[in-house]
């Protein structure tokens, strides 16, 4: 016995096991402390906090630089496998307490190892980035070759569509690194730590001499509020990998997989879609309420909240089934498309599709927003890009006119000549091309004003314009079959239900569209 | 603290007179655009200092609708 523990104390195994100690450790970090301050974790808690207790199952690269006269564990960064509620998944994550997470040369050929090993295993993809960039002292031999820090970008952009690509920005994310949250599917930054730009406040400074914050220019909330770079904003680590958890959920392991069917649960109790929906069409309307009656209780996850809050989008479960919602909400500048708005629909949109998860259009919109700003900001272009992506989409559509659906807003938000599964009405929806103020304005205007006396023409307009109404009410489309049925709001979530089942057994795969892997684009 | 429009749209209603007091959140001016009643709300509590637009008015997006004091 005795003989047996001086064999392992001085034999071949032990001494890996002591090297992988003096990696694996945080009290032999010079920066540990100055983290745990900060209220961050140490890059190995984060990982445990996340995945499945004892279920890291392969570490390739932990002995990177071991033989280096620095001191540098794993070269600040660790890869693995793990599993998260029985999932495989692929981790990349900074060690912040190494060279301040920076990118030497053999982080970045970890990196691309685990990409590609996840790419060739298609396991979801999860980076967890803190890291002030590239480590400058070694630039001559990370930033040239093929296999230098750019084909990182390169292995991102290509994987995009093949696995899930999860950006977890926990920290710094500077110049070239930047580009990683950017070409992943879905982002979350923990507010006031998480940064995101090319150029340092200092740089910034230097080369055009604008003065500026971190906050400002690259902050967490900044992104999650108008640059659209961040799809979540968190308050703590742990928040945001919990967050990573829930997001999994909707997402198979790979674009060949769906989603598995959960319990179907039944949904919050509330005022039902009749009460909740007005029938004066001016008047706005909180599109959640009407999302809460649909979709089964608490399983509402909403991406991009922050973000263009005219239009909702956001992952939910309804009667067990993960499905993405894109809807109008006209409590926030009436619900109009605006070109940011549209950018959020085309990511999300093309985000489900990738990755086989249904989408339900809720539609309340009185159309694109017109006036000579929107169209300096590519509106048309934009606006078409959600177009092209909502037609090109594979996945089961269905979309629901909740109640006004006008113009081009009404098409791109899968009307029925974007060939949606279905295209469903609630009895109060109005679908027509504008209107009646617009429509009358458009269709009689020399008539209106050839008539001198204005109460005539007031009578005039207001006449008209009762005829036009007359004609924009769910009744005549229903009537010529250009929508496929109308729905009362309370059998509205069993007709999903229903429908959603039937749509999900096959696909007509259009001209073999469907076999092909969708790329995630965020704009 | 400057309360600004959000879109471009004609002002319809003024819902507050200068000196009242307003909490975060409450509607101040409903403008009308794209056909919509569009409530334009203050971000913070506070007491109207001053109404800078007219019922009818146009505005663009960023035009500040009226000054709140804290």
């Amino acid at each position: 016995m005795q003989q047996d523990i001086l064999n392992k104390k001085s034999g071949h195994d032990q001494k890996v096991y002591e090297k992988l100690d003096e990696i694996k450790t945080k009290s032999n970090r010079p920066y540990y402390q100055k983290l745990k301050d900060q209220g961050k974790l140490f890059v190995r808690d984060k990982i445990k906090y996340l995945v499945d207790e004892d279920s890291i199952e392969i570490e390739d690269g932990v002995f990177a630089r071991e033989n280096d006269e620095q001191f540098l564990p794993g070269d600040a960064v660790v890869t693995l496998i793990a599993k998260i509620n029985g999932r495989k998944v692929a981790i990349i994550a900074n060690d912040l307490t190494v060279k301040a997470g920076t990118w030497g040369v053999k982080t970045i050929e970890k990196i691309m190892r685990m990409q590609e090993l996840a790419e060739k295993r298609m396991i979801p993809l999860i980076y967890m980035i803190d890291s002030a960039g590239a480590r400058l002292n070694e630039q001559f031999d990370t930033f040239i070759d093929r296999r230098h820090a750019g084909k990182i970008f390169y292995n991102t952009a290509r994987i995009s569509g093949n696995v899930p690509q999860i950006s977890l920005v926990f920290g710094a994310s500077p110049a070239g690194s930047a580009y990683l949250p950017a070409l992943c599917d879905f982002v979350v930054m923990v507010d006031k730590n998480a940064s995101v730009y090319l150029g340092s406040p200092r740089m910034a400074e230097m080369a055009t001499g604008e003065k500026v914050s971190m906050e400002e220019m690259g902050g967490a909330r900044m992104h999650n509020q108008i640059s659209g770079l961040g799809d979540m904003l968190v308050k703590t680590e742990q928040e945001a990998l919990d967050a990573t958890k829930r997001y999994l959920e909707f997402m198979p392991q790979n674009w060949k997989e769906t989603v598995p069917l959960s319990e179907s649960i039944d949904p919050l109790p509330g005022k039902n879609i009749e009460e909740i929906v007005p029938a004066n069409q001016r008047v706005p309307m909180d599109m959640y309420a009407v999302i809460d009656r649909i979709v089964d209780a608490d399983s509402f996850f909403e991406f991009k909240q922050l973000y263009a809050k005219e239009l909702i989008t956001g992952f939910c479960r309804i009667g067990g089934r993960a499905v993405g919602i894109v809807a109008n909400q006209s409590k926030v500048k009436g619900g109009v498309l605006f070109p940011e708005s549209a950018e959020k629909a085309a990511h999300f949109v093309s985000l489900c599709d990738a990755y086989n998860v249904p989408l339900l259009f809720l539609v309340d919109l009185p159309g694109f927003m017109v006036g000579s700003k929107v169209e300096k900001e590519a509106i048309i272009r934009r606006g078409a890009r959600m177009l092209s992506t909502v037609a090109n989409a594979t996945v089961p559509r269905i979309s629901v006119i909740v109640r006004k659906a006008y113009g081009a807003g009404y098409v791109v938000m899968s009307g029925a000549s974007m060939q949606p599964d279905a295209c469903i009405a609630l009895p109060q929806a109005q679908p027509a091309v504008m209107g009646p103020e617009a429509a009358v304005n458009a269709m009689y205007f020399n008539k209106i004003q050839s008539i001198e006396d204005p109460e005539e023409r007031q009578k005039y307009i207001i006449e008209q314009r009762e005829k036009y109404n007359k004609d924009i009410n769910v009744w005549s489309p229903a009537s010529q079959l250009f929508i496929d049925d109308v729905v009362p709001g309370d059998r509205l979530r069993n007709d999903l239900i229903n429908r959603f089942e039937l749509y999900s057994e096959n696909r007509d795969t259009l001209e073999g569209i469907a076999d092909k892997k969708t790329v995630v684009r965020r704009g | 603290m400057n309360i600004t429009s959000n879109m471009a749209g004609n002002v319809w209603k003024i819902t507050v007179a200068e000196g009242d007091k307003v909490s975060a959140g409450q509607d101040v001016v409903i403008l009308e655009s794209m056909k919509m009643e569009i409530p334009i709300s203050a971000d913070s509590e506070g007491e109207v200092e001053e109404i800078i637009v007219s019922e009818g008015d146009f505005v663009s997006d960023g035009d500040v609708i009226l000054k709140l004091k804290q």
